[in-house]
């Protein structure tokens, strides 16, 4: 497998969606299978179909770069008791995809990841991702807070592009399955609401005014057929 | 290369599917008129599972609905924004404005918030509260009828509140209020500020037999493939179709209205997107429901010997006018809505209370009201979730060494979901003669069509009003416990105090406004030309004004009204 073929398995999660090629006027010849990135289908239009075609063609961050992400990710959010770590819920593949996506996190990236480096091996005489957890979380330590005061001028590049990536592992991570999860967002499917739960209520100074509720739509008959009286009424 | 001339001649031609075009279509189709529908964009059904982003997952799309393809996320129905690839337009030097253009079946329909307000009678009349710009021709008597069939037709939930100038309805039940919303009461009554539940169009009861009922997923912006809320496709052109006298023509862009040597409308002049040639289309009456700008613009594109300025512009008036909802808001933290217990309240697609205007602007140094909308809650996450997360400890004054990485951040987002509740103003702006758009006389589109230029500016009563609106939602937030986010918008934030640019609220509308007076208006109060009998309006551009409530439904109103007249006149031999 070639680095844009790995890359792209990364990307894809395995070899989904492959053609065949090279078949025809050589019958001996076994047909080779090319991996073609694919997406799911989530209601793209023609343009936007080319649009993400060209983008999964494309690369932007080298081996390396993913590499140190993914120790990055997994720093930022590591597994916990109950939820997997950022690389299982696949942040670094989201983050490949995102600079290709949106060029304005490109620069940022490529050069915070350099700087990273840069601070690593003056500090430790190897690059980020080499060094023990130790030495990793002594540089993390330094620029995963902010700064305003400005007590730590040497680190402002660092604290910048730490938070780039947080920003980026925490929207990667939560808009995922596992990140969904652990969140906790129970929504997205075909139910009724009929109102906030009552042991929440409880909890919360608030409940409900019972002159409002009784404007508010009765559930059990919502698939009675709306009538009106000639006085605007609802009496169905 | 030659112009492609239709043999068939339709009773009616429209131009444009979305709210006013789709009206236009179901009424007069079902009067038994032969219609031509023309619409810029492709077919688009809310069920065709190709096109469907409803009930996807945020890890389905690979960028996770971020908006670099559609400017309100992956998700959101509409084909086309305040962009659309080949087909520019300008601003005057100094200005800003923007256009929203949905090039697809329904139009803006398929995304739109569904927030249905009928305009009350002080709406139609501001002129003789404040003598400020111009009365309708019409009273909100004259398009009750029309608002009360357009209820119990398309559906819409809120609650009987007998206020003067928020006339009620025919409403479906509304849904219960969820968490953040009861804070917001709360807040709201404390402060005086009036909070009654929202009105959309979205079925939370049974209407009829060809449409689903809600069942609360929050993406009516991704177009219900329930039918469950109101799109123009699902709900006024595909019952329409089904009677057999709707021709579609999709993918067309209509460049101009034909005229004959008495300067009425003999059709309209399109441009296939297909094979980018120009076709013919001929028609007994021409109902431009294009968007207001886009009938503008077409109206200004229709010069001939008889219409030197434009067909129907013999008042300089077409492209005048030209009026957005204001917009401004702010959101805050509230920390009793920390570390929740997670449970679906997705709702409905919107607010489930909002806040209609309550002030009296005679007190006030703004003439014209807002309304507020309320959002917040545990919602499904997309881009940008999670965005500056470490920036909440400060507000609850703990160290700011904290939560930079590991579990603790982890900790830290869980407990900061769902206390953020934001409010936005929408509000009433003045319209202008000065503000307006008109042919750029250097540029056209893809399809040879010149394109338009706009020049807006807002005036103090704009700027008042979004600084009343930030030092309401300042209050609100404090009532409710919280901490506004960011700084306070001042007067040098956007356009002062955090008003959006024009055009971000995509209600533009006015642009051939309606009047008795044919040197000062486009139409009549019919919305049909003063210049050409033939030809009417049936989107926002006949709005005198606009009030501070969502356009949609009295443009629907507006477009049954006319329909109706269209069809009057056609039994009469008048047209």
């Amino acid at each position: 497998m070639d680095r844009r073929e790995s890359l792209k398995s990364l990307l894809i999660g395995g070899l989904a969606g492959t053609t065949l090629v090279g078949t025809g006027c050589q019958p001996e010849t076994t047909p080779v299978e090319e991996a073609v990135p694919s997406l799911p289908v989530y209601g793209r239009t023609p343009s936007e179909i080319e649009r993400d075609e060209k983008l999964l063609q494309e690369v932007y961050l080298n081996e390396h770069e993913l590499a140190t992400i993914a120790v990055l990710c997994d720093i930022i959010l590591p597994a916990s008791d109950t939820a997997g770590s950022a690389t299982e819920a696949e942040v670094p593949e989201f983050i490949e995809f995102i600079v290709k996506d949106l060029p304005r996190h490109q620069l940022p990236m490529r050069g915070g990841l350099m700087w990273l480096d840069q601070e690593s091996n003056s500090r430790f005489n190897k690059v980020f991702k080499d060094c023990t957890d130790e030495e990793q979380i002594a540089i993390v330590e330094d620029i995963a807070y902010p700064d305003p005061d400005g007590k730590k001028p040497l680190m402002s590049h660092g604290i910048k592009f730490f938070d780039l990536m947080r920003n980026l592992t925490l929207t990667g991570y939560y808009t995922s399955k596992v990140g969904i999860a652990d969140l906790g967002y129970k929504g997205n499917m075909p139910n009724v609401w009929d109102g906030v739960p009552k042991d929440v209520l409880a909890e919360h100074d608030v409940d409900y005014d019972p002159e409002w509720l009784a404007k508010c739509v009765d559930q059990s008959k919502r698939g009675t057929k709306a009538e009106w009286d000639d006085d605007m009424n609802l009496i169905s | 290369m030659q112009i492609i001339e239709n043999k068939e001649a339709y009773d009616v031609i429209i131009v444009g599917s979305g709210a006013g075009g789709g009206m236009a279509t179901n009424i007069l189709a079902n009067s038994g008129l032969n219609v031509a529908l023309v619409e810029a964009g492709p077919f688009f059904d809310p069920k065709d599972t190709k096109t469907m982003t409803q009930l996807k997952w945020p890890y389905e799309s690979p960028r996770r609905g971020a908006s670099s393809t559609r400017a309100f996320g992956d998700y959101d129905q509409s084909w086309g924004d305040w962009e659309v690839e080949g087909e520019p337009y300008t601003t005057k030097e100094g200005t800003n404005f923007l256009w929203w253009r949905a090039r697809m079946l329904g139009g803006r329909t398929n995304h739109w918030g569904r927030i249905s307000l009928r305009f009350g009678q002080d709406d139609f009349k501001r002129r003789d509260i404040d003598g400020l710009g111009e009365n309708w021709p019409i009273g909100y008597d004259d398009i009750a009828p029309y608002y009360d069939k357009l209820d119990k037709m398309v559906g819409v939930f809120g609650s009987k509140e007998g206020r003067r100038n928020d006339p009620d309805g025919y409403f479906l039940p509304p849904p219960k209020p969820r968490l953040h919303e009861l804070y917001y009461i709360k807040a709201a009554r404390k402060l005086g500020v009036d909070v009654i539940p929202s009105r959309l169009s979205i079925l939370t009861k049974k209407l009829n037999d060809d449409r689903g009922i809600c069942f609360y997923c929050s993406q009516c912006s991704r177009s219900c493939n329930a039918y469950a809320d109101f799109s123009s496709g699902s709900c006024l052109i595909f019952p329409a179709m089904k009677g057999g006298k709707v021709a579609l023509f999709n993918n067309a862009m209509v460049k101009s209205v034909t005229t004959n040597k008495e300067g009425r409308a003999t059709g309209v002049s399109y441009i296939n997107k297909e094979d980018r040639r120009e076709y013919q289309l001929k028609g007994k009456v021409v109902v431009l429901a294009a968007s207001a700008c886009s009938s503008a613009r077409i109206l200004l594109n229709s010069k001939s010997t008889q219409h030197p300025n434009g067909l129907g512009n013999s008042s300089d008036v077409v492209g005048r006018y030209l009026h957005d909802s204001t917009g401004a808001g702010r959101a805050g933290f509230v920390p009793a809505l920390m570390d929740r217990k997670t449970y679906n309240e997705d709702g409905v697609g919107g607010m489930h209370v909002y806040s209609p205007w309550w002030e009296d602007n005679k007190k006030l140094d703004f003439p014209r009201g807002y309304h507020i909308e309320v959002w917040g809650g545990m919602g499904m996450p997309a881009y940008g979730f999670g965005f500056g997360a470490t920036e909440m400890n400060k507000l609850i004054g703990e160290d700011a060494n904290v939560g930079g990485y590991g579990n603790k951040l982890r900790d830290d987002v869980k407990r900061f979901y769902g206390a953020v509740v934001g409010m936005s103003g929408r509000g009433e702006c003045i319209a202008r003669h000065d503000n307006r758009c008109y042919i750029d006389p250097n540029v056209v589109d893809q399809w040879g069509i010149p394109v338009l230029q706009f020049d807006y500016t807002f005036s103090d009563y704009e700027v008042n009003q979004a600084k009343h609106m930030q030092d309401t939602f300042e209050k609100l937030i404090y009532a409710m416990g919280g901490t506004p986010l960011g700084d306070k918008p001042t007067k040098d934030t956007n356009n002062g105090y955090g008003l959006l640019d024009p055009g971000q609220i995509i209600h533009e509308v006015g642009t051939t406004r309606m009047g008795d007076d044919p040197k000062k208006s486009v139409t009549n109060a019919f919305c049909q030309l003063h210049d050409a009998d033939n030809v009417f309006v049936a989107d926002g551009g006949p709005f005198t004004s606009q009030a501070d409530k969502n356009c949609t439904w009295t443009i629907m109103a507006l477009a049954m009204r006319t329909s109706e007249y269209i069809v009057d006149q056609i039994n009469k031999q008048n047209l």
